[in-house]
């Protein structure tokens, strides 16, 4: 399942629907992101996405890591708009018959997610607004696949 | 032919506009990025440094020497930040 919203989410919910409906699976692993206040002056932060391309390219990235493991099922959920500091952005499922390839496609999901999903991130804050920039260690992680 | 254009995150913000509907003759995304850099400073000032930037055709992620032959849609932005 892929869900690309404004709109916030509950992982409880999300995590407990995804475990009921895994096909058989013995092992299901879940991450939660959540905006982070490094500086301590961040108010909020603005997601922007390029609507058509986030579904096409996160839709690949799941087939990708679905053939790549033996997964039984997988969820991707992002949210784009304004988010508040404490805020969950996104969250990725996977379940699998062993926790070793639940645990690695759901690494492979966030690795990718990072660098190949089309989402730019704006810092606001009362001093003015910033564009994260991505880091050259989000893109070496993608060689580690 | 006709080409839409849409522009992300600080490269939107510098050109001052999401997305424009453009007529070019250019057979690749370097041809189009030439003939936009010509237009306007603006335009210029967005494009000085292709290596900050990345380049999707028809939504697909792909590279400046990417042809635009029967492409329909062309986007321009920088590193994504996702997850």
């Amino acid at each position: 399942m892929l869900s690309v919203q404004s709109n916030a989410f509950d992982p409880g919910d999300i995590l407990r629907n995804f475990s009921e409906n895994v096909g058989g699976a013995g092992a299901v692993v879940s991450f939660t992101g959540i905006v982070r206040d490094n500086s301590g002056t961040l108010d909020h932060m603005l997601i922007e996405h390029y609507p058509g391309m986030t579904e096409k390219a996160i839709s690949a990235i799941m087939a990708s890591a679905s053939k790549r493991w033996n997964l039984t099922a997988c969820t991707v959920i992002h949210r784009h708009g304004h988010l508040n500091p404490n805020d969950m952005i996104m969250m990725v499922a996977t379940a699998s018959s062993h926790r070793v390839e639940a645990f690695q496609a759901a690494d492979y999901l966030m690795d990718y997610l990072k660098s190949r999903a089309p989402f730019w991130k704006k810092e606001v804050s009362k001093d003015g607004s910033i564009w994260v920039e991505s880091k050259a260690a989000d893109e070496d992680a993608l060689n580690r696949w | 032919m006709q080409i839409e254009i849409l522009y992300f995150a600080w490269v939107r913000e510098r050109i001052g506009i999401p997305r424009e509907t453009v007529e070019t003759n250019a057979t690749n995304v370097h041809g189009l990025v030439a003939e936009l850099s010509a237009r306007e400073e603006r335009y210029a000032l967005a494009f000085s440094d292709i290596s900050a930037l990345r380049v999707a055709v028809d939504q697909d992620l792909t590279d400046f020497d990417a042809t635009l032959n029967g492409v329909r849609e062309v986007a321009f932005f920088p590193p994504m930040t996702g997850g």
